[in-house]
């Protein structure tokens, strides 16, 4: 597994921690730009053109989470991404182009035509693919924490999921054998407030996701989920807790879905007020401006990230744009090994 | 000394556990409890609890636990307590485990047992034969063994498959059938009919606990001077088409025998197999020998009126014989 080159960090500081703290934010302001233009191009643009069919989910404003909580990710590591953690593939270096190529329908896509958007997955990066009934992924955390564990490594699985799925049973079927079994699995929620378009209130009768860890006998933190460098501490000590053989933990990240649930839907369920409250709060503009504000980047540096992302996403969309479709003699091929 | 079905598949598992540090069990009171029907007995002695994993009641827990030990490249054998309980993993399963590979070229390596069948007065709960849920399923087999011999040899084959296999286990048969098992090391091909005694005037296709049924029949038409063949399908999916239609192409009747209930059973899929490949050779219409459209009922007269038997199947031959 290869983790994508990322940009050097270009700190004046001196003191080593700063200059460690400023090539995070970099990295960091790196990927939630990356994947702000990867999905601003699939929504507002391939979409609208028809080149992307079918549904589009993506995590606009939520950046923050996919990218503070998989920069900590191993190699050895195993991540379950949720629907708007796309930032999650880059940071485990799949190639942009075969993102865009996955949501074209294309043959160089992650699953080759046969599945669409973030229904993508590769083990040789471990990332295992989302399937369209939330929650599922999470048993499937606590199996791969089970390998891991049962191989004597000390790999962490992250589960990601929205505020939603944790009204299904499988997510609570999936913590709860995680819990009674000690596995090494960090539990990343982001609570955008709106599963489809049900708020909170309509999903859980308690306040906090968070809440609902002590009653699986984990600890559970919440979080700014707008924060970066606040979801990247959390996270760093979810997951020293699970690799240090303690068993689960659950961050919950307090976010705004700025999108309707998918392309089609305008989201005309949420009060105007919330977008442009939540719209102040956005992951990029505070990271750059505590950049600024920290001197650990100007504006033309700033600019120059900027540049470079959307020289990246034109560069993987011409590319993928080339890309063939399937072919339909494949059809019938690899339902079943050796075919 | 004959061993039992239930035992030929405790053997199974044992020695791919033996042969393989990557199988290992999961499920409810598997462990010290050894499983309720005791199949697992002795295991967690043996191979210690990190190979033996006793989990809360959680079924599609588990078995999502399993897609993901298993995409992980272990060979995760789970339990069902009752093939009944299967329907709680569903969606793992048919939408999890059955489609990796297709989507993402994803292997899941896991087989899932689960007690199927009733003759045993366990009521709607514990007594039914849910095959066909799966063998709709593109990217599952599903495996219904009626001999010791194949339950030993197709449970080691399913341990070793690399895709998503459900194994049937006839929970009527664990400890009522028995042979002599080979001492020497043997695996059973998925995917493969046997012809389980043959017969020139006409074919039954069956499969599981009513193989025995058929046997039955068998021997009772025999004296007759009816020759009836019994077909084991052994495996649902993928189905061997061709050892079906050798069968029928021989007799040119056909009878379809499942313990599952009617409409949408096995007996369908057969028949319109039988009927694009070889229906020139029919020489009359082929029929059925199912559990009727109902739950399957507790009371011992209901249940014995629910699950076919060897005198129903004879009155079918018959009336198929002369036709």
């Amino acid at each position: 597994m290869s983790i994508a080159p990322t940009c050097a960090p270009q700190s004046q500081l001196g003191s080593d921690e700063s200059a460690a703290e400023a090539g995070l934010a970099r990295r960091c302001l790196y990927y939630m730009s990356l994947m702000r233009e990867t999905e601003d191009r699939i929504e507002r643009k391939l979409y609208r053109q028809g080149k992307i069919l079918g549904g589009v989910y993506v995590g606009r404003g939520q950046e923050a989470i996919p990218v503070g909580s998989a920069l900590h990710s191993l190699p050895q590591d195993v991540l379950l991404p949720s629907h708007r953690d796309m930032a999650a593939y880059l940071i485990r270096g799949i190639p942009l182009g075969r993102i865009f190529a996955q949501y074209m329908g294309r043959v160089d896509g992650l699953t080759h035509g046969r599945d669409g958007n973030m229904h993508m997955g590769d083990m040789s990066a471990g990332l295992v693919s989302i399937i369209s009934a939330l929650a599922a992924t999470v048993p499937v955390a606590a199996g791969v924490a089970l390998a891991l564990k049962y191989r004597g490594t000390n790999g962490v699985a992250f589960s990601y999921f929205g505020d939603g799925s944790t009204s299904r049973g499988d997510w609570h079927e999936g913590v709860n054998m995680a819990t009674v079994l000690k596995l090494p699995v960090v539990y990343i929620c982001n609570n955008n407030q709106y599963a489809y378009s049900t708020p909170l209130s309509g999903q859980m009768a308690c306040a906090n996701v968070a809440d609902r860890g002590p009653a699986y006998g984990m600890p559970a933190e919440i979080v700014d989920g707008n924060d970066v460098l606040a979801v990247h501490a959390a996270t760093g000590r979810a997951v020293a807790h699970a690799r240090s053989g303690l068993g689960p933990y659950l961050i919950e990240c307090k976010t705004f879905r700025m999108t309707g649930h998918s392309a089609h839907d305008a989201a005309e369920y949420v009060p105007p007020a919330l977008f442009e409250e939540w719209a102040k709060r956005d992951p990029i503009l505070r990271l750059e401006q505590k950049m600024i504000d920290h001197g650990w980047d100007d504006r033309p540096g700033l600019d120059a990230l900027h540049a470079q992302v959307l020289q990246e996403v034109d560069t993987a969309v011409a590319w993928a744009d080339e890309r063939p479709y399937p072919d339909p003699a494949t059809l019938l091929g690899g339902v079943y090994d050796g075919e | 000394m004959p061993t039992t079905y239930l035992e030929a598949i405790r053997e199974g598992l044992w020695e791919e556990m033996e042969r393989d540090p990557d199988v290992f069990l999961i499920g409810e009171d598997i462990g010290i409890y050894g499983g309720a029907f005791k199949v697992t007995a002795g295991f967690i002695e043996h191979f210690g609890a990190r190979r033996v994993v006793d989990t809360p009641i959680s079924e599609s827990g588990i078995v999502g636990a399993a897609i993901g030990a298993g995409l992980m490249g272990l060979r995760p054998v789970a339990e069902m307590q009752f093939a009944d309980f299967i329907s709680c993993g569903f969606d793992q399963i048919v939408n999890f485990a059955a489609k990796c590979r297709y989507r993402w070229n994803a292997a899941v390596p896991m087989v899932v047992r689960a007690p199927s069948g009733g003759g045993i007065h366990g009521g709607p709960f514990h007594s039914q034969n849910p095959e066909m849920w799966f063998v709709k399923t593109p990217g599952l087999k599903v495996i219904c063994p009626a001999t010791a011999y194949d339950a030993k040899g197709l449970i080691k084959s399913a341990v070793r498959d690399n895709d998503p296999v459900i194994f049937l286990e006839h929970k009527a048969l664990y400890r009522r059938i028995k042979e002599d098992l080979p001492a020497e090391e043997f695996t059973v091909p998925i995917g493969k009919a046997k012809v389980a005694r043959a017969g020139r005037d006409l074919s039954v296709i069956t499969y599981g606990a009513m193989v025995w049924v058929a046997l039955e029949a068998a021997e009772t038409l025999a004296q007759e001077g009816i020759e009836m063949e019994v077909v084991d399908l052994r495996t649902l999916l993928p189905l061997d088409r061709d050892t079906v239609c050798e069968s029928v192409k021989k007799t040119a009747k056909v009878l379809l025998l499942h313990e599952d209930t009617r409409t949408a059973g096995m007996a369908g899929e057969l028949a319109i197999s039988i009927t694009e490949s070889v229906f020139e050779h029919l020489d009359a219409p082929v029929v059925r020998v199912t559990a009727p459209d109902t739950p399957v009922p507790f009371s011992p007269p209901l249940e014995e009126a629910f699950l076919p038997n060897a005198a129903k199947v004879i009155e079918k031959a018959r009336w198929l014989h002369q036709y």
